[in-house]
């Protein structure tokens, strides 16, 4: 390919690329005035929820979007797992949820010194959304029920016991959260001004390093990638798949259970319904724009999280309802996958690849046929 | 003058509405080769659309038209950003199922829980007469009618027409089809069309008759994935999928029943459905039909194996592309 040529695509790549952004933004304007309200004052409330002032970085703002850039990086890193195994683990927010759950439990029932405390609970959680994950996992592989729809059946049943515990045997403040957990079996914030816990950012780093370095390094991360290009090639060249298929969904539950970990003993310092908060739908959406780059992650995962956080002011504020955030997060990756077709189109090549993972034939033959 | 069981099973009928003409919509899409995997979102979205446009017009019908178009405009998206961009169906479907979600509670956020126009209910002279039958099935709205007229029409063209032979070609051979002269384009979009115009008539129904009306969190929220199990636990038949939606509205009204006489949890009859939903794919996926069919008697076994058979259809999810 001569240098011009290849020039030439990059700038039609960039082009394209802005130009979806662009319609993205028109069309959430547009949203956003059906409603009544100024397009501009909601920019500016949301840049004000980010803790960017005209005076400068409002630490204590930009700590909320760390605190939910923390979770959701521990979603897409477990995220990057399954899609790279082709598989749809809808399933994570009740991952999240069970994880919660489980962190919740040891912080009411052990009393221990908080050195030993702290990571007991995280551990608890992470072991229970690698169960609840296991579980989709197997449905999947014994039972033929294809991930999408144990998932989302596995995530209902985890709100609905989280409510269950709430209401009855957890609960007091009439049904709406479990009592507020004693200090010792909580996460810290770093200082009074930076809200952030240090625990959880390091080990959220950690985390994705090492599932970078797995995934791209080694045997098994070429296997699940392999499988998730075709199932029924990989099995034939010997990869154990069913294995590798409850591996990475067990793996991918136990970084839901962290998130979920981190919700319940940062965020809120107790259990509440829906305590996910759709942070695990929003790992989905991330990697659905990532796809197996997995260095992008972070960047991607960040930027949505300031739009999460940011919007947290609009209904107090302006009274909006702060679904405008999904609502933009989803223009956005609508977008930026139909960018991809129309680049993929405009260089007249041969199919872009779908946007991971994925339904290849024969992965979808075999996941429906079980 | 109506026994309490025809009164129950009156409203078992009224209350499947939605389920029974969004997972017929469903199929007759599936059918086709395409999955529309944004029901949960676009229910919500056509319910929302049709009691805004209905409350500002004072005019229900204009509502569903409204709805339909909604349920419509999805579905094209999916197979648009399928067909003529190539990209993949199930993500692209699952984008719009949460952006469809968020969208209806954004932009619905001010019409929430006030009253607006509904369909009426509409006795049909004599049937209503009948005794028992006439009260379970002949004193609803007219989109309880509908959905009556829509199953037996949706068996009727897909099994003894041509258009049906060719539908179901395109969802299971799509080259062959096209060797045989179809336009396999072309038929994907106008059965997409009209399922996706299915699913916005069967949002429209919950906040026009159903659950009239519109609230944050949407009272819908999750049927579109029980519908779209429905389909596969149905086998992609049209009268297995109505008979499954129905029976799950049964079951669903039994569970809460029962939870009124006895000391079970209120919140956890919310499991029920999904519970429900597992088992039930376990049941059509998990070989375990097959099994059973080798145990028992041969006239059993071509009977369960006409009722249980569930195949989806070959080239469910794939793309076409004339090489």
């Amino acid at each position: 390919m001569t240098r011009s040529s290849l020039l030439g695509q990059r700038a039609l790549a960039l082009g394209i690329g802005m130009a979806s952004i662009a319609v993205s933004l028109l069309l959430t304007a547009l949203i956003i005035l059906a409603v009544g309200a100024s397009p501009l004052e909601v920019f500016n409330k949301v840049t004000e929820g980010i803790g960017l002032t005209p005076t400068g970085l409002d630490m204590v703002r930009f700590s909320g979007v760390v605190n939910f850039w923390i979770p959701l990086m521990f979603v897409c890193t477990g995220l990057l797992v399954t899609f790279t195994a082709g598989l749809w683990n809808i399933g994570v927010e009740g991952q999240m949820m069970f994880g919660a759950v489980c962190a919740t439990w040891v912080a009411q029932e052990v009393f221990l010194p908080t050195v030993v405390q702290v990571p007991l609970e995280m551990l608890a959680a992470a072991l229970g959304g690698a169960f609840w994950a296991a579980l989709t996992g197997l449905l999947k592989t014994r039972g033929g029920v294809h991930e999408i729809f144990g998932g989302v059946a596995m995530n209902n049943l985890a709100n609905i016991f989280s409510i269950y515990l709430i209401s009855g045997p957890w609960g007091n403040q009439g049904g709406q959260a479990t009592p507020p957990f004693r200090q010792e079996t909580l996460l810290l914030p770093m200082s009074s001004e930076f809200r952030v816990s240090a625990v959880a950012l390091i080990l959220m780093a950690v985390v994705f390093g090492g599932i970078f370095l797995a995934l791209s390094g080694t045997r098994w991360g070429l296997e699940l990638k392999a499988q998730g290009h075709s199932q029924r090639s990989a099995l034939l060249l010997g990869v154990p798949v069913e294995r590798n298929v409850l591996l990475a969904m067990a793996l991918c539950g136990f970084m839901a259970g962290l998130a979920g970990s981190v919700r319940v003993l940062f965020t809120y310092g107790n259990l509440r319904p829906l305590v996910s908060g759709g942070i695990g739908f929003l790992g989905l959406l991330v990697v659905l724009l990532t796809g197996t780059r997995a260095l992008w992650a972070p960047p991607i995962a960040f930027f949505f999280a300031a739009i999460l956080g940011g919007s947290t002011r609009l209904k107090i504020a302006l009274q909006l309802d702060q679904s405008l955030a999904g609502v933009v997060q989803g223009i956005l990756v609508l977008m930026v996958i139909l960018a991809n077709g129309v680049r993929g189109r405009l260089r007249g090549r041969h199919p872009a690849q779908a946007p991971e993972p994925s339904a290849s034939l024969e992965a979808e033959e075999a996941a429906i046929h079980g | 003058m109506d026994s309490e069981l025809a009164r129950v099973l009156g409203s078992v009928v009224a209350n499947a509405t939605p389920l029974v003409i969004a997972s017929l919509g469903e199929t007759i899409t599936e059918r086709v080769g395409v999955i529309n995997l944004s029901l949960d979102g676009s229910l919500q979205l056509a319910a929302m659309v049709a009691f805004v446009t209905a409350y500002a017009s004072g005019n229900a019908m204009l509502g569903l038209a409204a709805g339909l178009i909604a349920g419509l405009l999805v579905a094209l998206l999916i197979l648009f950003s399928n067909i003529a961009l190539r990209q993949d169906q199930v993500a692209v479907g699952f984008v719009l199922t949460l952006l469809a979600a968020d969208l209806a509670q954004f932009l619905g956020q001010n019409y929430t829980r006030i009253p607006g126009p509904t369909f009426p209910t509409i006795p049909i002279p004599l049937l209503r007469d009948i005794p028992f039958l006439g009260t379970v099935f002949f004193n609803h709205n007219a989109l309880v009618y509908f959905s009556f007229i829509l199953l037996a029409a949706t068996w009727f063209v897909m099994y003894r027409t041509r258009w049906g032979l060719a539908l179901r070609a395109v969802g299971e051979r799509p080259a062959a089809a096209f060797a045989r002269g179809t336009n396999v384009t072309r038929t994907r979009y106008l059965y997409t069309a009209i399922g996706g115009a299915l699913v916005g008539v069967a949002g429209a129904s919950y906040s026009l008759a159903i659950k009239a009306g519109w609230a944050n969190p949407a009272v819908m929220r999750g049927d579109g994935w029980i519908a779209l199990a429905i389909v596969i636990f149905g086998g992609w038949h049209p009268l297995r999928v109505a008979f499954g939606a129905y029976l799950f509205t049964g079951l669903r009204a039994l569970a809460s029943t029962i939870q009124q006489t006895t000391e079970f949890p209120l919140v956890l009859v919310n499991a029920v459905p999904w519970v429900l939903m597992i088992l039930t794919l376990l049941l059509v996926s998990s070989g375990l039909v097959e099994r059973l069919m080798l145990l028992s008697p041969p006239w059993a076994q071509r009977l369960l194996r006409n009722f249980l058979r569930s195949a989806p259809p070959v080239a469910l999810g794939t793309q076409f592309t004339r090489e």
